[in-house]
């Protein structure tokens, strides 16, 4: 039981395994911040739509269901998205379009489709936090080395000496742009699969 | 242990000495060119190009100091500034192929000799090591490994590692300045910056860039030596003269258009002498792996090579030069080409296969 929800952490990642959810995982990882907020937003909509969906899922009848999912997850994304407005302005503004955009994520319908229509309301809630987290956890590797070795921060915070700046290091400008974002997804991919064929 | 290290010992043992194994059983080709001899062919053809490098690193050096700009003390210098460049290209890519070798358990292939030899041509000669050394690894890395080593790369590997540099470090390598190497690093606007921006008294003249006595990477500016390397390549039949002449032709057609359009205020023959345009229609869109296969297909790669080069010069300020970008992406679109190509023989034959059969029946 428990190990059947740990699957979103690796085995099952959403990512890295059924390459869900890549386009936010290119576009808001250039820094560390927004990344983490991200992925705790996707996580709290994906664990809240599995629940209440979970509880409709005897009422709500099949051929609208995906209508419904829809309200349901645009009700949760719009909600997040005041509350980052409200609570940290600099990041919702950085963070643009990707959270409105979190309505479109595969994760999040893929969960409701696949669990959420089909079990009780206390696994659905799990099981969303579960496949937020693992997204979560792509989004915050990529953004680590993207932040690092882009613009030599973490959280805002330079974290490289700046007597490697006097030595001749540079900032790899290709970290900041997506294209890179996309290599590392691929090399956590690759990483990944080579890890699972060795078992 | 012998057989731990067996990638590397086996390639040890095929660079030095020739292997002893031969073909047995009843074979029908006899031919000498194997995959070593076609890469010393290049490295050879590239030569001429070299040691021209050599001098003109030190030649502009000295000029811009104000030493004394013989012969010998220009080639020492330029020497001195290439040695470490590709001693450091040849270790971190060969480690990379070596590891990868080693842990597939395949033969270490002789690809790598080609692209870490064009690595520090296309470098601007005050290029920091360790910048050479992560591009490299990229390339290898990204552009060959991932896709299963040499034969399978689908990108040019010494390009890629250009445009790595290129896209990571602006600063260094960017584009519209040249560098001169020296002390404090004097830079100036190329050729083809100058040009765009009107100062067309101050650009080379057309003689000066056929004989390549301007600033420049190491092994892009001689044209006279490319053209003696690509003579070499095409009589030993290593690259193919289609894919040459037709980047030269579409270059040059592109560039006829744009002058008369007003786009580009130099002449056409001009657009072709500058830069890396000759260097890469001659060592890098010719590559055997990464071009089109099809004979057809060849054509059409080569024309688009030649088209989009100039106009990514001519019509985008920020990439000025476009050759490498336009055989990188060409690169990609080659098994496209191919497979159109391919296609259309197909649909061809059928169809007269069925034409044949009406008439019969």
């Amino acid at each position: 039981m428990i190990k059947e929800h740990l699957g979103p952490l690796s085995k099952d990642n959403p990512v890295l395994v059924q390459t869900l959810g890549v386009c936010s995982a290119l576009a808001v990882t250039a820094q560390l911040k927004p990344a983490v907020v991200m992925a705790l937003s996707v996580t709290v909509v994906c664990a809240c739509s599995n629940f209440i969906i979970s509880l409709l899922r005897n009422t709500i009848p099949p051929r609208i269901r995906i209508i419904v999912q829809l309200l349901i997850v645009s009700f949760f994304v719009i909600l997040v998205d005041q509350v980052l407005q409200a609570v940290v302005y600099d990041i919702s503004k950085l963070l643009s379009v990707f959270v409105g955009l979190i309505i479109t994520n595969c994760i999040i319908m893929g969960r409701l489709e696949a669990f959420a229509l089909s079990h009780k309301p206390l696994p659905s809630l799990v099981d969303g936090v579960m496949n937020g987290v693992g997204y979560g956890l792509v989004l915050v590797v990529v953004a680590f080395f993207r932040e690092l070795l882009g613009s030599g921060t973490l959280w805002n915070h330079p974290v490289v000496p700046e007597s490697w700046y006097a030595h001749g290091y540079l900032n790899n400008g290709l970290m900041i742009l997506p294209p890179m974002a996309l290599i590392l997804v691929g090399t956590m991919i690759w990483v990944k699969n080579w890890k699972t064929e060795r078992r | 242990m012998a057989k731990k290290f067996n990638a590397l010992i086996d390639a040890m043992d095929t660079f030095l000495r020739t292997p002893a194994t031969i073909t047995e059983g009843r074979c029908h080709v006899r031919d000498a060119v194997d995959m070593k001899r076609i890469m010393i062919t290049v490295m050879i053809a590239l030569c001429p190009a070299l040691l021209f490098g050599w001098w003109n690193v030190g030649y502009q050096h000295f000029l811009a100091t104000g030493g004394t700009t013989g012969l010998w003390p220009c080639l020492w210098y330029g020497f001195l500034k290439w040695l470490p460049l590709v001693i450091v290209t040849y270790v971190s890519g060969l480690g990379v192929e070596v590891l990868f070798s080693q842990i597939r358990k395949e033969e270490v292939a002789e690809g790598f000799f080609v692209t870490g030899f064009i690595i520090p041509m296309i470098m601007p000669p005050d290029v920091l090591l360790w910048i050479v050394a992560v591009a490299t690894i990229f390339a290898v890395l990204f552009g060959k490994e991932v896709f299963g080593g040499t034969g399978y790369n689908f990108l040019n590997p010494a390009l890629l590692a250009r445009a790595f540099v290129f896209f990571a470090y602006p600063s260094v390598i960017s584009g519209d300045k040249v560098w001169i190497s020296g002390a404090d690093a004097i830079t100036s606007a190329t050729p083809l910056a100058l040009a765009m921006n009107g100062h067309l008294e101050a650009m080379p003249s057309t003689w000066e860039l056929f004989l390549g006595t301007i600033p420049g990477c190491i092994g892009e500016t001689c044209k006279i030596a490319i053209l003696l390397g690509a003579a070499i390549l095409l009589f030993t039949q290593v690259a193919d003269w289609r894919i040459m002449l037709t980047v030269l032709v579409g270059g040059y057609a592109t560039a006829l258009i744009c002058q008369a359009a007003g786009l580009c205020p130099i002449a056409a023959h001009d657009q072709l002498l500058m830069g890396g345009f000759l260097f890469g229609a001659v060592f890098m869109a010719t590559d055997p792996v990464t071009a089109a296969h099809t004979r057809t297909g060849k054509y059409i790669y080569g024309m688009l090579i030649g088209v989009l080069a100039v106009l990514i010069r001519l019509l985008n300020k920020g990439y000025p030069e476009g050759m490498m970008l336009a055989i990188l992406l060409m690169n990609i679109f080659a098994p496209l080409i191919d497979y159109c190509v391919i296609q259309s023989t197909i649909n061809r034959r059928q169809k007269r296969l069925s034409n044949r059969k009406q008439k019969r029946s």
